[in-house]
Order: C-alpha cells, then sequence, then structure tokens
C-alpha cells in the first residue's frame, strides 16, 4: 500500500466532446502515473454536446498538474483543470438502505435525521432508504450513526462541484475556438 | 456529380484525396473488400506487400521521416492488429506521422468474441494520438480527413482507424472529398508569443555562455536553415539529440556533438558547464539527462516545443516558447543581437581533444580487428553527400549514429524512444521508397536483424536498393555491455548461434558477402555501394568492442566512462 503523505486531495474536471471511449482514456492517463481514482462522475455540462467528467485523487500537485496537461493533450479533450477544495462547490450524495423495523425501536430517529440533514426517500415494511447529501466528512458521519441500525447498504456518489471563480473558462475557450474556426475558413477560401 | 460506392471504395477515394502514393499493408478477411477496391487503382496506389504487419507500420515509419510524409498501413484484424502495435508505440515515442487502418469484424458481432475480433480501439488508445472506429459508412471521410490532420500537424503521431466491416460493405453517396483544416479540441500550430520571444533572446544576449540542444522537433518543422542562421548569428553552439543530429551538418563548424548516453564528452559537458541552455523540439529523454536533478543544474533553461505538455514534464524550464520550431527559430533568429562567443566555443576544444584521444582515435585508427566506428564512418565516406543512415537498435545503433556524417536534413531514422529492435529493416525498405533517389545505408546487428528478417522478402518482390551493414559479434552485444560493465561478464542469454547470413540474403535474391578481415573491408563497401540493387555485408566484429563515451543509466550526465578503467574530468 501506497502512503498518501505529502498527498492532497484534487479535483479534476475534463470537459470533453461526447465520444465513445473518452473515459478510457482519461484513466488510462490516472493509471500510468499510479494515481488511485476515489472519485468520479460524468455528466453533460452547460454547454450543449460537451461532457465533463468531475474526479478526485489524492496526488500531490506537480504530479497532478502534469496529469493535467497530458489529459488535455488527448486530441478530443476540450479543457482539464484542477482544484483544491477551497476554490470549488462540491457535493456528493449518500444513500443508505436500513430495515425498516430496526428503525421503528429508535426514539431519536427524527433527532437523528434532523440533525444530519438526512432525508428518507423510501419506507416498505423491510427497508427504509435514506438520503443524505454533503461532503465526505457529513455522509460519513451518518453512516456511523446508522450503522448500529444494521445498514444494509451503503452507497457514496462521485463528487460533482462547480468552480467559484467568476470567469466560466470553458466557455470563454469554446468562443475563442469558433473565432479560430472562422479564420481559418477565411484563410482556405482566399487560398 | 455523385455517385453511390461501398465504404472500401470511398477510403480508397480518400486516401488518394490526401495525396497518399503508398501503402504498407497485408490482406485479411475483414478488410478483404478494401484490398479488392485497391485492385483497381493499383496505377495511382502502390501497394507494398511486406512480411509481417509489423514490418508494415516500420516501414511506414521509414517512409515518413525521410519524407515527411503521413505513412498508411493498411492490415486486418485481430492478430493483425495486434502485430501494428509496436510501431504505432514507436512512431507515438518518435512523433511519426502515420495513418494505420485496421479491419475489424461487423459492427453486429463487436463484443462477441468474433472470429479475429480484438478491442483494437481500447488496446491502441494508450500509443496512438488518435484512434477511431468506423462503425457506419457515413462517418468514413470524416474519420479520415480527421486522422490525416491530426497524424500529420502539430506533434505528429500515428493515429488508427478501425473500419468495421459492415461499413465496408455499406454503400454511399460520394460526393468528393473534404480535407480537415480545424478540430475544436485541438490547435497543432498555436500563435507563438511574441513576448515569450522577446524575453528569450534577452536571455540569449544576455548569456555569456549558450548552448542550443536541436531535437527531432527542428527536423519535423523543416527548421534546419533556421537554426544554423539563429547559432550563426549569435555564434551559440549546437548539439543534438540522437533524432536530431542530421539538423545541423556535421562539419559545421558550430556543430558539438550528440548528448546523451553515449553522446559525444564535449556536448555532455557544455550543459553541465553553460549558462543558458536553449532545448528546441526535444522532450529530456532520461537517455538525454541520465539523473535529471543534476541536469544542467547551472543554467538558466529555455524549452521550446509544439507540445506544451512537456514543459516541465522532465525538465522545469526558465522560460518557454510554445510552437513550431521553425517559425520560433526564424523569430528568434529576427530578435537577437548578433554576438562572438570566442572563449566559449573553445572550451568545448579539451573535451574534444580528450574524446579523440581516448575513444575516437582507438576506434578508426585499429589496425588489427575491425571496428564498428570504422565500419560506419567508411560507409559514410563513401556513400557521399545526402546518404541516409537507417539503424537498427544496440552498439550497432549508437556506434553507426556516432560515426556515420549528415550532410542532409531527414538523414538519420533509427528508433529512439522505443529502442524497438527490428525497427531497422524494413524501416530502410520504407525510407528507400519515401526517397528513391538517396543512397540508404542500413546498419544493424545479428540480433535485430532477425526480428524482422522476413522483410527480406519485400526487398526480393519490389527490388528495393538498400545497403545492408550487418555489424555482427554473434551476441546481443549492447545487452553484453551492460553485463560486461555492471554484470561481472555473466553473460546471460545473449550469445547467438546465427544462420549463414550470406546465403540467407542470396536466398533472397539479395547480393552479399562476409568482411572478415580490415583489409578486405573498403573494397568490399565499394562494391556494395556500385551495385545496383539491395546488397548485404555481413561484417565481422569482435564481440569484445564496447561503445564509448558511456553515461550509466540514471548517473549524472557529468558521470562519462571513456574505456574500462578511465572516467572524464573535467
Ligand atoms: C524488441 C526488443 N527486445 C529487446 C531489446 C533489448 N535490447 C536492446 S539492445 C539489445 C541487443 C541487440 O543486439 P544486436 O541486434 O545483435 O545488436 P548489437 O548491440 O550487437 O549491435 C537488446 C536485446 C530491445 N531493445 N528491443
Amino acid at each position: 500500500m501506497e502512503e498518501n503523505n505529502n498527498k492532497e486531495l484534487f479535483t479534476v474536471t475534463v470537459f470533453s466532446e461526447n465520444r465513445v471511449g473518452l473515459l478510457n482514456q482519461i484513466s488510462i492517463i490516472f493509471t500510468r502515473r499510479k494515481l488511485n481514482i476515489e472519485s468520479l462522475s460524468v455528466s453533460p455540462s452547460s454547454i450543449k454536446g460537451v461532457h465533463k467528467f468531475t474526479i478526485t485523487a489524492y496526488a500531490d500537485e506537480t504530479t497532478i498538474a502534469k496529469l493535467v496537461q497530458q489529459v488535455e493533450k488527448r486530441i478530443d479533450v476540450l479543457k482539464s483543470f484542477y482544484y483544491r477544495d477551497d476554490e470549488i462547490v462540491y457535493q456528493e450524495v449518500a444513500l443508505y438502505k436500513v430495515p425498516t423495523a430496526e428503525l421503528l425501536n429508535e426514539k431519536n430517529l427524527e433527532a437523528i435525521i434532523r440533525h444530519h440533514n438526512a432525508r428518507i426517500l423510501e419506507i416498505t415494511n423491510e427497508y427504509t432508504v435514506i438520503e443524505k447529501t454533503g461532503h465526505d466528512d457529513e455522509t460519513t458521519a451518518l453512516f456511523e450513526e446508522l450503522k448500529r441500525f444494521d445498514i444494509r447498504q451503503f452507497v457514496r456518489s462521485g463528487r460533482v462541484a462547480v468552480t467559484k471563480s467568476p470567469e466560466e473558462y470553458v466557455t470563454m475557450y469554446i468562443e475563442e475556438r469558433a473565432r479560430r474556426k472562422e479564420e481559418v475558413e477565411r484563410c482556405l477560401n482566399a487560398e | 456529380m455523385s455517385e453511390i460506392i461501398t465504404g472500401a471504395e470511398a477510403l480508397i477515394r480518400s486516401l488518394i484525396a490526401e495525396g497518399v502514393d503508398t501503402i504498407f499493408g497485408y490482406p485479411g478477411g475483414a478488410i478483404i473488400p478494401v484490398f479488392d477496391r485497391l485492385y483497381d487503382y493499383r496505377q495511382q496506389l502502390r501497394h507494398i506487400l511486406v512480411r509481417h504487419e509489423q514490418g508494415a507500420t516500420h516501414a511506414a515509419q521509414g517512409y515518413a521521416r525521410v519524407s515527411g510524409r503521413t505513412g498508411v498501413v493498411i492490415v486486418t484484424s485481430g492478430p493483425a492488429a495486434t502485430n501494428v502495435i509496436t510501431g504505432l508505440s514507436d512512431a507515438m515515442m518518435d512523433s511519426t506521422p502515420l495513418v494505420v487502418i485496421t479491419g475489424q469484424v461487423g459492427s453486429e458481432l463487436l463484443g462477441s468474441d468474433a472470429f479475429q475480433e480484438t478491442d483494437v480501439i481500447g488496446i491502441t488508445q494508450p500509443v496512438t494520438k488518435w484512434s477511431y472506429q468506423i462503425r457506419n459508412v457515413e462517418d468514413l471521410r470524416w474519420a479520415v480527413a480527421r486522422a490525416f490532420y491530426i497524424a500529420s500537424t502539430g506533434r505528429p503521431g500515428p493515429v488508427v482507424l478501425d473500419f468495421a466491416k459492415n461499413a465496408q460493405v455499406a454503400t454511399m453517396e460520394w460526393k468528393g472529398y473534404k480535407k480537415c483544416h480545424f478540430v475544436r479540441t485541438y490547435e497543432p500550430n498555436p500563435d507563438i508569443n511574441i513576448a515569450d520571444v522577446e524575453t528569450v533572446a534577452q536571455m540569449i544576449n544576455q548569456a555569456e555562455r549558450p548552448l542550443i540542444i536541436s531535437g527531432h522537433g527542428v527536423e519535423i518543422s523543416g527548421g534546419e536553415k533556421e537554426l544554423l542562421n539563429l547559432a550563426e548569428k549569435a555564434q551559440i553552439p549546437v548539439v543534438t539529440t540522437l533524432l536530431g543530429m542530421s539538423t545541423i551538418d556535421s562539419g559545421a563548424k558550430l556543430f558539438k556533438g550528440l548528448v546523451g548516453m553515449h553522446g559525444n564528452v564535449a556536448a555532455n559537458v557544455a550543459i553541465c558547464r553553460c549558462d543558458l541552455l536553449i532545448a528546441i523540439g526535444m522532450r529530456f529523454d532520461d537517455r538525454v539527462t541520465g539523473d535529471p536533478g543534476h541536469f544542467a543544474n547551472q543554467a538558466k533553461i529555455v524549452h521550446i516545443d509544439i507540445d506544451s505538455s512537456e514543459f516541465g514534464k522532465i525538465i522545469k524550464p526558465d522560460a518557454t516558447i510554445h510552437g513550431d520550431a521553425r517559425k520560433v527559430l526564424a523569430l528568434l533568429a529576427g530578435c537577437v543581437a548578433p554576438a562572438q562567443h570566442d572563449e566559449w566555443l573553445a572550451d568545448f576544444d579539451r573535451a574534444w581533444q580528450v574524446e579523440n584521444e581516448k575513444v575516437i582515435a582507438p576506434e578508426l585508427n585499429s589496425t588489427r580487428r575491425i571496428t564498428m566506428g570504422i565500419v560506419a564512418r567508411h560507409v559514410a565516406e563513401a556513400a557521399g553527400k545526402g546518404a541516409v543512415l537507417v539503424t537498427d537498435v544496440g552498439q550497432n545503433q549508437m556506434m553507426s549514429a556516432r560515426y556515420f556524417k549528415y550532410t542532409a536534413p531527414r538523414s538519420i531514422i533509427t528508433s529512439g524512444g522505443l529502442g524497438t529492435m527490428g525497427f531497422g529493416l524494413p524501416a530502410a525498405i520504407g525510407a528507400k521508397i519515401g526517397a528513391p533517389e538517396r543512397t540508404v545505408c542500413f546498419f544493424t546487428g545479428d540480433g535485430g536483424l532477425q526480428m524482422t528478417v522476413e522483410e527480406l522478402g519485400v526487398i526480393l518482390q519490389y527490388g528495393i536498393d538498400v545497403k545492408i551493414i550487418l555489424l555482427n559479434n554473434n551476441f546481443l552485444g549492447m545487452v553484453r555491455q551492460w553485463q560486461d560493465l555492471f554484470y561481472d561478464r555473466r553473460f546471460s542469454e545473449t550469445q547467438l548461434v546465427n544462420p549463414n547470413f550470406v546465403m540467407l540474403a542470396n536466398s533472397y535474391g539479395i547480393a552479399a558477402e562476409d568482411v572478415e578481415t580490415l583489409d578486405k573491408l573498403d573494397a568490399a563497401i565499394d562494391r556494395m555501394l556500385a551495385h545496383k540493387g539491395a546488397y548485404l555485408l555481413n561484417v565481422n566484429i569482435d564481440p569484445e568492442e564496447l561503445v564509448y563515451p558511456m553515461i550509466p543509466a540514471g548517473a549524472p550526465i557529468s558521470t562519462i566512462l571513456l574505456n574500462k578503467d578511465e572516467k572524464y574530468e573535467n
């Protein structure tokens, strides 16, 4: 096992064309540098046709900076960035499936749910599904609390994040590329 | 005028529209429709039938590197596709433009472990610049145009098109071909930041001991003239990487040698003594830097490259210029002030003297045995101006590269980044096809030649005039050298029992002779060069001969071994 000394958690975002096989290309770059992906989520971005990958990994800054350069070098990748936690607003969702019978004996259930700002998604005779949105430490705290109810299933989503920066770099980049395209076409027509 | 044609036919027409004249390939079930259409275009497209798909990729590399054009390969699926992996990796490492088209089973069968199905995209992604599976005939022209654009522009590299059989036989409306000139996510020709150029020009003007390392990027961009202009104007000495050796005439006054593990002493010493290192179109491979922690620590470092992801990857630069090497060199030459660095230029003399005395003279003045250095130097001199050196990998590579003479651009074709044994023979064939007017001198070892020796069949079938100089020591010489120096002369699995190479060559219709003694060498070289057609010289080399100077792997580049007993002392 490798130690996480000198390493901190970075959030890497990747904006790409919506093309088959990109996840593979990106994950290979992590693997080659022996970086373990802690969490991953993929979704459309606010820009039509552009996909966004949000990946977290422990690394030192030099490694992550080089990784981002290598990711950006892949042909179908538009832009890639890395952030520390204070540069982004981020969330994760966790789901906890607990036997309903166990919960019914709990007098403080309401307090727990309130205290953790969680909510109940579904209740059946057999099980109850609780949802908690928050940071890693928060979803873990609820997990610890619910442990005594015999959690049957637990899952936490990959991190999703948006930047705090007022500049929308990807949008600016896409606009710049559109101008470049016009320029290239103008040159071709002139020839 | 529009017509209805198959995907296979559309591929052929697209290749012709891209200006392709030569294809290296090998047919098979999943690509037969393409080969069938090729039959009708034999006049426009020359197909070279190799003997192994690895050979096709290396031949295409040789063709591409000698000509600057994109090398094209067409092979079938499955085992053929896995056979091209070595060539793709090699082309990726050495920035060589290739478009490799692999057949693939029909899309309805994909993912079913169908006969000769391989996950080509999955396997090739890490070793290609781009790879794309054409499942739909409507994608074909778009994908081909993009493939050529991506392979040949920016920092060139290999591209794979995995062409599903259903798309080969499906029909489409042909409305002509449109080349690709723009990809939104990819900028191969970045605008050069003039402020960066001015900063670097200032650094050059202020430097007392500036040094240029010229790499493959200078060759790829065609920047040889601009390099010389800059160097001459500011009197900057030039050293080169292995792949950059022919970016400057070996006889140029400012040329000061090859850097790296088996480079010239003066070139490596200069890296440790310069105050400004200007690295152009090179990527600080560990065979160049040795221990990167001890690389040019005393100097300011300028890194110029088309691939910005190289900046700081190994060596942290003080300044960078992102752009095409030729353009940057031209701009720099315009900006720098004329200068003299007489003292600095004289600084190289001592190290050159030592290398001449301790390494080069003993190598070239041998009167007893044939040395690799003598063979390389005598071939270079006899072949004259404009000859192309193609090498395999090992001692033969380092010795021929060191002792050959480069008089024209694009004159050294060797596997640098991947160090692929077996690269040489097919690459030499491709180089001759790409530059038929040039003499192609191919140096190889007895190990490496046998890795792709089947390609002698291509020489036979197409009458390719390649001069093969086999430096035969009956050993895997370079590995033996490491065993000799670092493993107590325990020669584990490096001895080869070899065939009769002359008979082998003869059986392929190739003229050949053994050269056993030094007094027979020059006449044999003359016969080889005078001969019309391919020729093989099987030269008897002493297995004890070692390549020097040598910087042990991972050592600081100031640790230079001159022979078994002596280190260079500064
Ligand atoms: C495909 C491949 N396998 C193994 C090696 C490791 N290797 C590097 S040099 C060398 C020896 C080459 O021997 P030979 O071809 O006889 O050339 P020589 O060094 O004797 O000139 C070997 C085995 C390699 N570079 N490539």
